[in-house]
């Protein structure tokens, strides 16, 4: 279980990104996470896995204080959390099978690193999970000859490969078209279900929000302004996540 | 109104700013003493001419001449008329010359026949003071052309030389012989042409290999998120020259270990064939692929031991290694002949080795007990109460910074050789541990330091600074420590390269997309990890352009750093211009224009076919 309590990031120019937020998410719960841009959505998920420092506030994993981790700890809790994210991320040079084993560097002892060796069977294992992407034939080309949603499902894959208990989604399908958002959207879903990964996940679009997600939180200004069911967030509500000008669309 | 007041006053500004820039200009003219009347000068105009046409006729092909000689006797000014009647009859068996008339007063112009020379052929013809007919000394260059039967007439003014004894007049008719030939310039270009290239392919494989470590120092995007407690700092401070005297030890230790066993090639072979597999073996037990859950401290320090162990078979196997190639260096410098720059090679490799590996070695352990200690700093500020690091941090910074600066005393020492060791020892120490324990009191005890960003700005100084010495003074320095010869700018162009690579390099470290380096890191992988898998891919491209370009800018440069001794083709061209030889030193620069274009020419294909 994923325990947020009253967490605070301030940047270093005052800019107050998250206001005392909390809240908890069960094991295997998909968890939506709404809010205008600069809401504070990224900042929160980048504290969950700690790519931002928190000012205040504690993050427990499982009853393990996420925000006083020694680095050494920190790489150990990481290799648990797969990240998504919105440009995808991936290494561009780099070909496909790479920027999917990446996702075991967590694991494999930095030494071997410096000579770009990955055990056999994590190659076996990388194969396996691009083809439940559906992208197996793609493993030896440049990252960035692939179409958006293909780069996304490799992110999906090197996020697989760290044996995630969580995923960390930060607007995944925001670059995408519709069709593509919905694969996108499908294969976390999957992930959630079968496998039981428990699912963080920024989104734009309610209609994703609706379809995809258990529960939702939604940020306005760095607070917490809504946590409940999707099928609770009436006009009223829309108004208050997303200001008073707001029009629903999608 | 108001605009118009604006408009005035813009046309003032105007006015003013012109007559600024033409003021800037005049007395930059009188700076560098703009002299055009000096160039109107005719005898300027007469040099100008010479060394341009010489510059037109670079030295390379010149034909093989033979010549045809008489040397005439004629008196300046006349004798008696029994000495003038004793001269002998010419020789018309061979060239003679027939003066009329037989003798004159100096000044007096004299008509000059040739007979029997080479036909359609030339040469000077010119007056032999003294009484020696094959004298080395000549006066005057009269160009004498014969005819299609072996014959000329010219006019030659005799010169101020009056004398009793008879002088002579010699007339050298030339001709060519065959196809034109390479110039003795042609073939010295050459050696010192393709001296030149490898002087700079060296310069540059040294300056990029150690660029790139530099270069991720030198970039602030690695550099600023790297933070560390102070007790950290301090041990990791201590840690270094601990690490370096034990490395060297260890090192050298190896190397006596090694030379009794050095000079038989069989042991050699054994040696590096047994090292690589024990180490093989060590890594493979002592770094396992992948670890689940953290070893227990007692299997970490028997894997440390078992590295260690295995770091020292590796440097026994080093020095054997450089013995099997100085030995076999010398071997085959003998048995091959031709070839024996092969030889020589392997030879050189083999000492290389064997003189960086102590100082290699030393670094590296300096390196590693740093780092270590720094590690065991680090988990130390985060376990411990804050209470307990507050006074481990009084205990250590003081002794870090008193490490710190009376390093720094001991080279002012070295460098200055003040031999008062209150300002160059003591001094420093107490400064030293003061600002230690200022930092102590000062600071929070469990607070982070940026670590990354101090380095940074270090490394950056140092850069610039020793960027901003041109190469060609660093190849002084160098041929005073290593003599005149090629060597001296290898290593001159070699530092020049690393500082400005370093810097250029860096600066595209700095340019990479960070996207991909926060979701590598957020797989769990530590610092080096990100580089490899994150920012190594990104920076290949322009790494390799840059590296195209310094090696182009090397060539260039190490045409010119012979100027001061550092070999390659700049000591010839230099020596004929001060020779004022412009023929041959034409025949030089002609060789760097087409070093250099071609070079252009191949980096770019090169660039266009990698990048």
């Amino acid at each position: 279980m994923l325990q947020v309590i009253n967490l605070t990031k301030i940047y270093d120019g005052g800019v107050r990104a998250l206001d005392r937020v909390s809240f908890e998410v069960p094991d295997g719960q998909f968890l939506a996470v709404i809010g205008l841009s600069g809401s504070g959505k990224s900042t929160l998920l980048r504290c969950i896995n700690r790519l931002v420092e928190p000012t205040e506030g504690q993050i427990l994993w499982n009853g393990e204080d996420i925000t006083a981790a020694t680095p050494e700890e920190m790489r150990r809790i990481r290799r648990r959390f797969g990240m998504v994210f919105q440009h995808f991320n991936l290494v561009n040079r780099s070909p496909v099978l790479t920027n999917v084993l990446a996702g075991r560097l967590g694991y494999v002892n930095p030494a071997w690193s410096l000579l770009n060796r990955f055990p056999g069977h994590d190659v076996e294992k990388a194969m396996r999970q691009l083809e439940r992407v559906g992208i197996a034939d793609k493993a030896h080309q440049r990252a960035d000859e692939l179409s958006g949603g293909q780069q996304q499902r490799v992110g999906i894959a090197r996020a697989l490969m760290q044996d995630p208990e969580m995923i960390l989604a930060d607007e995944p399908v925001a670059s995408l078209d519709p069709v593509l958002a919905h694969s996108i959207m499908k294969h976390l879903e999957e992930i959630n279900q079968q496998d039981g990964v428990t699912v963080l996940c920024s989104l734009h679009f309610l209609d994703l929000v609706h379809r995809y997600a258990d529960q939702v939180i939604a940020l306005n200004e760095g607070q917490l302004v809504y946590e409940g069911l999707p099928a609770q967030i009436d006009d009223q509500k829309f108004k208050d996540i997303y200001g008073r000008d707001a029009e629903r669309v999608g | 109104m108001k605009a118009n007041k604006t408009s005035i006053w813009k046309s003032v500004k105007a006015g003013l700013g012109t007559v600024l820039v033409l003021v800037v200009f005049a007395y930059g003219f009188q700076i560098t003493k703009v002299n055009l009347t000096e160039l109107r000068s005719e005898q300027r105009q007469v040099s100008l001419q010479r060394v341009i046409r010489a510059l037109a006729r670079p030295d390379i092909f010149a034909y093989q001449q033979e010549e045809l000689v008489s040397n005439t006797p004629i008196y300046l000014p006349c004798p008696g008329p029994d000495l003038l009647a004793a001269l002998p009859a010419p020789d018309t068996s061979g060239p003679f010359l027939v003066i009329s008339p037989a003798c004159a007063e100096p000044g007096d112009t004299v008509e000059v026949r040739g007979f029997n020379f080479y036909p359609n052929a030339e040469g000077p013809l010119r007056f032999i003071p003294g009484p020696d007919p094959v004298s080395p000394v000549a006066l005057g260059n009269v160009i004498a052309a014969t005819d299609g039967e072996g014959q000329f007439t010219a006019s030659l003014t005799l010169p101020e030389r009056p004398s009793s004894e008879v002088q002579h007049v010699r007339a050298t008719i030339r001709r060519n012989i065959g196809l034109p030939q390479l110039t003795e310039t042609a073939h010295s270009t050459w050696e010192k042409i393709v001296e030149t290239v490898f002087l700079a392919l060296l310069a540059t494989t040294i300056g990029t290999i150690l660029a790139i470590p530099l270069s991720f120092v030198a970039a602030r995007n690695l550099m600023v998120g790297v933070r560390s407690p102070l007790a950290s700092i301090s041990l990791s401070i201590l840690g270094w020259p601990i690490g370096v005297l034990l490395g060297y030890l260890a090192v050298d230790a190896m190397a006596r270990l090694s030379a009794p066993l050095a000079s038989s090639i069989p042991t050699n072979l054994a040696a590096i064939v047994i090292a690589p597999f024990v180490i093989w073996l060590a890594m493979r037990w002592a770094l396992p692929q992948e670890e689940l859950v953290a070893p227990r401290p007692l299997v970490r320090l028997a894997r440390g031991l078992v590295l260690i162990l295995s770091v020292l078979v590796g440097l026994f196997g080093l020095f054997q290694l450089a013995a099997l190639a100085m030995n076999l260096g010398s071997r085959l410098d003998d048995a091959l002949g031709n070839f024996g720059f092969l030889g020589g090679f392997l030879f050189q490799v083999g000492e290389i080795l064997r003189i960086t590996t102590p100082a290699l070695g030393a670094l590296a352990a300096g390196a590693t007990v740093g780092s270590m200690l720094g590690r065991i700093g680090q988990r130390a500020a985060e376990r411990m109460s804050a209470r307990w690091v507050r006074l481990l941090n009084f205990l250590l910074a003081p002794a870090a910074g008193a490490t710190v600066l009376g390093l720094l005393g001991l080279l002012v020492e070295v460098l200055y050789q003040v031999g008062r060791p209150v300002y160059t020892l003591w001094i420093p120490v107490l400064v030293g541990s003061a600002v230690g324990l200022a930092l102590a009191a000062f600071t929070r005890p469990k607070d982070t330091l940026p670590t990354g960003l101090v380095i940074y700005s270090i490394t950056r100084t140092i850069l610039n600074a020793t960027r901003s010495v041109e190469a060609l003074v660093m190849a002084i320095v160098f041929v005073i420590a290593v003599g005149i010869g090629p060597f001296a700018g290898v290593l001159a162009l070699g530092l020049h390269t690393i500082v400005s690579l370093a810097k250029l390099y860096s600066e595209q470290v700095e340019s990479i997309l960070p996207g991909p380096m926060e979701a590598v890191e957020a797989t769990g992988a530590n610092r080096l990890q990100t580089i490899i898998y994150a920012v190594v891919p990104q920076i290949i491209p322009p790494y390799i352009s840059y590296t195209m370009y310094r090696w182009d800018i090397n060539v260039r440069m190490s045409t010119i750093i012979g100027f001061v001794g550092g070999g390659g083709i700049g000591f010839l061209l230099q020596q004929n211009i001060n020779l004022l030889n412009y023929r041959a030193a034409a025949a030089q620069m002609l060789a760097i224009a087409v070093v250099v274009a071609a070079m252009d020419y191949v980096s770019s294909v090169l660039r266009q076919k990698v990048v």
